[in-house]
């Protein structure tokens, strides 16, 4: 079977990215280390997928400090929010051909 | 990209959404202790005030020698159940895995605080200025509105829960004088009853 793949968000194909975004959606923010734990990733590769994410315009990003430590926190813009949405229809729409 | 691949795609969204949501390391355990705690605490009070050697009367019961210790009572009831709580929801969030000092339980524990709080010190200005007859009623609402604000980030199962001392603090409040009545199965049994139930329903 053929599926047309373009209605599919290139900055979710990968799935750690399409979970940040999930949470992100659902919370008005979350910070870097309860993501951390929450996904079960290493610093460097969450890293490296909030950059992403960010640099398409999908998240905010937010660095502040407690006392000294920094405390980063994401939320999710409303770009991004709506690229989430539509990449959910899109898998939506994908079960409902293979079952037609 | 496989139907397999697109639900459990689908899937893990929901979960992370949920889990990033919800606290769900609550325990029901703390729910049946905290109930035993409550009973405990109506009968040693129930004794001390009715009992046959209490040289207590009902009259005085604006009497600072009749309400110290049942103030008493009801705050080491309190502190034994948060204990309690905290503890047995600790042991349970390691269990699983999970960090019990996360977004979503300081987001529960900030909407519990509210309601509670304001309870609390208005509980305290009842005592100091005597209206005793609506103690056990206020204390019954405000837990009751605390539960159904902090159950938006926990199991809906406490809501449930805390409609139900709502309801039970406005009948407290019609029917003066069974105040114990009301404590007795809104702390006491309906702790045991939702704690049994949480914990069969999730625990296993």
């Amino acid at each position: 079977m053929k599926i047309s793949l373009e209605q599919f968000d290139k900055a979710f194909e990968n799935r750690i990215r399409l979970q940040i975004m999930s949470v992100l959606v659902a919370n008005e923010s979350y910070d870097f280390n309860s993501l951390k734990e929450l996904l079960n990733v290493t610093d460097g590769n969450l890293a490296s997928h909030l950059k992403a994410l960010e640099k398409e315009g999908y998240i905010i990003v937010n660095k502040s400090f407690i006392g000294r430590k920094p405390n980063t926190q994401y939320s999710a813009s409303p770009t991004g929010r709506e690229a989430f949405k539509k990449h959910l229809q899109a898998l939506e729409n994908l079960i409902k051909q293979q079952r037609s | 990209m496989k139907e397999k691949d697109i639900y459990s795609e689908l899937s893990s969204i929901r979960d992370l959404m949920e889990r990033s949501t919800k606290f769900i390391s609550l325990s029901g355990l703390s729910g049946i202790m905290a109930g035993i705690y409550a009973l405990a605490g109506a009968f040693v009070g129930y004794k001390l005030v009715y009992g046959e050697n209490s040289e207590m009367q009902l009259s005085d019961y604006s009497d600072r020698a009749v309400w110290l210790p049942l103030f008493l009572i009801a705050f080491i009831v309190l502190v034994l159940s948060l204990v309690t709580g905290v503890l047995l929801t600790i042991r349970q969030a390691n269990k699983k895995h999970e960090n019990y000092w996360n977004p979503v339980s300081k987001r529960l524990l900030l909407n519990l605080s509210v309601p509670l709080v304001t309870g609390g010190l208005f509980i305290l200005i009842l005592i100091f200025r005597g209206y005793f007859g609506m103690i056990a009623s206020s204390c019954l609402i405000f837990y009751g509105l605390a539960l159904v604000a902090a159950s938006q980030f926990t199991f809906s199962d406490v809501k449930w829960l805390g409609f139900c001392e709502i309801i039970l603090g406005l009948l407290a409040a019609m029917l003066p004088g069974y105040g114990l009545v009301f404590w007795i199965i809104g702390f006491g049994i309906l702790h045991i009853l939702y704690g049994s139930i949480m914990h069969f329903k999730y625990n296993q």
